[in-house]
């Protein structure tokens, strides 16, 4: 055989190999078709982990019963009870180092999310207690000053 | 003296005793697929008990860094308003993080409609989220590798890995998955992963006050989202795409898409 035949097949060996040896320093050790197959699965296994160690924001709210026991308490008694306490005062991180204060959010926006009166016949909004319509019951003040997010009925 | 009749007896014990193994570590190497016990995260929502109130939008957006002010969202609220002449309204601003107070439908670039309450026929709230597909397409286009289902089937994003090609977005039949404007690389639910792989509530149940959104192990019989999909009426949204979404619906109307 000549060598005009095998030159070309030279140079496609020579890159085939050059791709292997550069895909080798690229692509992470743990890379490969893992549980779900190559379809789904074909992924860096690392990457898994990375997602783990995400940082938790939210704690719930047995996470500030042990030092704030008594607003713990008293929201519980009221019909707030299944509102978690960072839905008002934001997430907790690593409270009390940080942040050291969580910023309240007391606007009437807030409130409304749930109290704002909608007249949706299939929706169980209708159903929550303390409706209002925010035009017409005391428009432009916070919703805080005379309700008591933890106690929210009023003559107690 | 060797007879015949032990001979053969050898023979056969000794081809059963180097058969077996072999092909018992076949099995393991997953010629036959080995039965792994392990969650399989799934999503039940009980849209009859939403209220639009969004905390759970809130709650996802600072859990999981997603600018709070951009318009992207890993979760949303859709409002559906069916006025009496079967026109149907629907709008999820700003994926319904502020909730909903009013009966003014957005209707995007700036235009709003307002419904006169005594035209509506009905009207209710539908959270939406990664259904975390057993057929994810978003899987299936990733040219590069990134973007993957680990085995609790939960679909993540490789930051590292993504090159930007927008496929898996396209891909999507849910418009569940958008650019993350800070990360420059593609984004979605994950069912908090972070969170249910350390027994904790996904960030969007933990906010909601209603009970409305809940996450269940379908591997787990004793689990009650587990037993409301298997013995409840539950349905999903566009089966006929055949992914398998495994978000299930209680009260799913057929405006919803």
């Amino acid at each position: 055989m000549k060598t005009h035949v095998f030159r070309p097949l030279f140079v496609v060996l020579i890159i085939v190999g050059l791709i292997l040896l550069v895909r080798a320093f690229v692509v992470p050790e743990q890379f490969g078709a893992h549980e779900r197959g190559y379809m789904y699965g074909w992924h860096n296994k690392a990457d898994e982990d990375r997602w783990k160690d995400f940082k938790i924001k939210h704690k719930g709210s047995e996470y500030c019963k042990d030092c704030h026991g008594d607003k713990y308490d008293s929201i519980k008694r009221s019909p707030h009870r299944n509102i978690q306490c960072e839905n008002c005062h934001g997430p907790a991180i690593d409270h009390p180092e940080d942040p050291p204060k969580l910023k309240i959010d007391r606007t009437r926006e807030l409130c409304l999310r749930c109290h704002a009166y909608l007249d949706y016949p299939t929706s169980n909004r209708r159903l929550i207690k303390g409706l209002a319509e925010p035009d017409r019951h005391n428009p432009g003040i916070e919703c805080a000053i005379c309700h008591n997010p933890h106690d929210p009925k009023l003559g107690r | 003296m060797l007879t015949r009749r032990d001979f053969i007896r050898y023979i056969a014990i000794g081809a059963a005793s180097t058969a077996i193994p072999a092909a018992l570590s076949r099995a393991q190497q997953g010629y036959v697929k080995p039965v792994e016990k392990g969650p399989r995260w799934v999503f039940l929502v009980d849209t009859q008990k939403c209220v639009g109130c969004g905390l759970c939008v809130k709650a996802c957006k600072l859990e999981n860094e997603v600018p709070y002010e951009a318009n992207v969202s890993r979760t949303w609220v859709e409002r559906y308003v069916i006025t009496k002449d079967g026109r149907v309204h629907a709008d999820s601003p700003k994926a319904g993080r502020d909730g909903y107070s009013g009966n003014v439908i957005q209707l995007g670039h700036g235009k709003t409609e307002v419904i006169n309450p005594a035209d509506i026929a009905k009207a209710f709230f539908v959270p939406k989220l990664c259904n975390q597909c057993d057929n994810p397409p978003c899987v299936q286009v990733c040219p590069v590798g990134a973007t993957y289902q680990t085995k609790d089937g939960v679909v993540l994003i490789d930051r590292k890995w993504c090159i930007g090609c927008g496929y898996c977005i396209m891909a999507c039949p849910y418009g569940v998955r958008f650019f993350h404007p800070i990360v420059h690389t593609a984004e979605k639910c994950n069912f908090c992963y972070h969170r249910i792989t350390k027994g904790m509530k996904p960030a969007c149940e933990l906010a909601c006050p209603f009970g409305a959104r809940r996450i269940g192990n379908i591997m787990d019989k004793s689990d009650p989202v587990t037993k409301t999909i298997i013995e409840g009426r539950v349905s999903v949204l566009r089966a006929e795409y055949g992914t398998k979404p495994q978000n299930y619906y209680i009260g799913l109307s057929e405006e919803v898409r």
